[in-house]
């Protein structure tokens, strides 16, 4: 534990030392947002919602996955550097410089929460929930985020520079959210696409917070995302922390 | 004598159809520093991988401080200390921070680890610099931060994976009277180089290797010896002196008679004390006049290059350039 949060905190000086990744995933989701509400919006039909109701919880779960993308980049640097070999070689628990890594996620995917819920809501994004429900939908997020973050752990250490990081993570990430309820009614897709929305985890998730926020129907899917964020978890934890002590380092 | 620090037994390593280690024994007395020479992929940094637990060897066993390096890996990394080739030390965080992270991960309390970190910093006379993010340290601060890490621990055996390589001349010394400190107050160093004089200057023991093997060990006066002892070079006054000289010089020869080109007289000799002063003797006897007289000692690069075999193109080309200049 104390190692875990040894190396939690080096990821936070290195990102109080160098925000410009941070702005990467607090300003553009923010311009997402706007561009959506404002560009988009006036286009697309969500009947029974406000369309900004209808797209901020759509929004946050697609910037919360991609939050994990600093850990990918920073695993992918301290292998190229050496600095994985140096942890190997030091009497310190196996899995701790991932679980670091994914601890501090959770530190700037709240960041970015807390960015995107201001904007939103000024804006005019009104919850239609309890506390209870508010506090339930950040505690999704927060999950569903971590769990992606260990996606990203695997994914960091598998290619060979941050830049194939960068670009197998998008092509892996960005059409699996935007085939799904985040931005559009699933009802307005084409038949094909509409089936793989719909098994989509990341419909699941937003419904999920649809549920929680603005009174949606939750067709179980409250539950159904907290599942999924538990076997993604269950699947790439196990890989990502296999890769590490496999590491050949350079 | 106590057990060696290192020790390791048919040590074998595949990737794929390269055989990275093919069988390495070593042993390394504690207190003393083994030079691991060999070109680049000849398995060098592949050993040091083994035995500071990073690779698990596919055959074969190595103990480090007494330690086995793959059933006792988790205690084994309690008592060693790695510098790699490239300096490994977090950029963004400063000399300080990447110290007493290291330290922690040791599992020394924060205070411990602090000063630990500082009094590492004073010394390796980074205490200026101690709050500066790495990132903004020269190539030879890094390599000095790095080895500062790997001592966080006291660690009694020491991996240096080609400490010195891309470092400039003064750098380079600086590091090895450190490394030459450490070493005198009982640490046992693993250290790989390409650098023939570096493994010269501070091996007890040299391994070469090639293609995983290790295919000579021994001093560093005995692996010259082998190559051949000393060459004494003669350069004559005056070419018609030549057959003179050779007559004077034959019984100094180790092996087969002087070889003569031009004014230059070359001859292979067994070292020995007084051996120039006897030399310049027998050539004065002889009436020869000699506008110099030199003692080459074979240096590792003549090692290597016989031991690897790739030897005479690169030797004649460079004796070419001499005679030439």
């Amino acid at each position: 534990m104390t190692d875990t949060a040894v190396v939690a905190e080096r990821n936070l000086i290195r990102i109080r030392r160098a925000p410009d990744l941070l702005t990467a995933f607090t300003i553009q989701p923010v311009m997402f947002l706007l561009l959506f509400v404002y560009v988009f919006g006036g286009a697309i039909s969500t009947p029974g919602y406000d369309y900004k109701d209808f797209l901020l919880p759509g929004i946050m779960v697609q910037n919360i996955a991609f939050g994990g993308f600093v850990t990918a980049l920073g695993l992918n640097e301290d292998l190229n550097k050496g600095l994985i070999d140096r942890f190997r070689s030091l009497p310190m628990a196996r899995p701790a410089v991932l679980a670091g890594r994914t601890l501090s996620d959770v530190f700037t995917n709240c960041l970015s929460i807390a960015v995107l819920l201001t904007t939103g809501v000024i804006i005019g994004f009104s919850f239609h929930a309890s506390t209870l429900e508010i506090v339930a939908g950040l505690g999704l997020l927060i999950l569903f985020g971590y769990a992606f973050s260990w996606v990203f752990a695997w994914l960091g250490m598998i290619v060979s520079s941050p830049e194939s990081a960068n670009s197998l993570g998008f092509i892996a990430v960005f059409p699996l959210t935007f085939i799904s309820s985040a931005f559009v009614p699933v009802e307005s897709m084409p038949e094909a696409l509409r089936w793989f929305a719909k098994i989509n985890p990341f419909t699941i998730e937003v419904d999920a917070m649809r549920a929680l926020w603005v009174g949606a129907p939750a067709h179980n899917s409250v539950w159904g995302a907290v599942v999924w964020s538990l076997v993604i978890l269950a699947i790439f934890a196990p890989l990502a922390v296999r890769r590490y002590r496999r590491a050949a380092g350079r | 004598m106590s057990e060696p620090a290192i020790l390791t037994s048919g040590l074998t390593k595949s990737f794929g159809d390269v055989r990275a280690l093919d069988g390495v024994d070593l042993e390394v007395p504690q207190g003393t520093v083994l030079g691991l020479l060999g070109p680049n992929g000849a398995g060098k940094t592949t050993a040091v991988r083994v035995l500071t637990t990073l690779l698990k060897p596919d055959s074969g066993t190595a103990s480090v401080a007494g330690l086995d390096v793959v059933r006792q890996a988790a205690e084994l990394r309690q008592r060693i200390g790695l510098a790699g080739q490239y300096a490994a030390v977090d950029e963004l965080l400063t000399g300080q921070e990447n110290l007493t992270m290291v330290g922690r991960l040791y599992g020394m309390p924060r205070a411990a680890a602090r000063r630990r970190a500082v009094e590492l910093l004073g010394q390796f006379d980074l205490v200026e610099a101690a709050e500066r993010p790495a990132k903004t340290y020269s190539g030879g601060m890094r390599r000095r931060l790095d080895l500062a890490a790997a001592l966080v621990a006291q660690p009694p055996v020491l991996f240096l994976d080609e400490p010195t390589t891309g470092l400039d001349p003064r750098s380079r010394l600086s590091l090895w009277e450190t490394i030459e400190r450490l070493v005198s107050g009982g640490t046992t160093v693993l250290l790989t180089t390409q650098y023939l004089d570096e493994a010269d200057r501070l091996a007890d023991e040299i391994a070469v290797i090639d293609r995983g093997r290790v295919i000579a060990e021994g001093k560093p006066d005995e692996l010259k010896n082998r190559v051949g002892g000393e060459r004494l070079e003669v350069v004559l006054s005056d070419a018609s002196m030549t057959d003179r000289a050779i007559a004077a010089l034959d019984p100094l020869c180790q092996e087969g008679p002087p070889e003569a080109d031009g004014r230059l007289l070359q001859l292979t000799v067994r070292p020995r004390g007084g051996l120039i002063v006897d030399a310049v003797r027998r050539l004065d006897e002889a009436d020869v006049d000699v506008d110099d007289i030199t003692l080459r000692r074979p240096t590792l690069d003549d090692v290597f290059l016989s031991l690897t075999g790739h030897v005479a193109e690169e030797h004649e080309d460079h004796e070419n350039e001499v005679r030439a200049a």
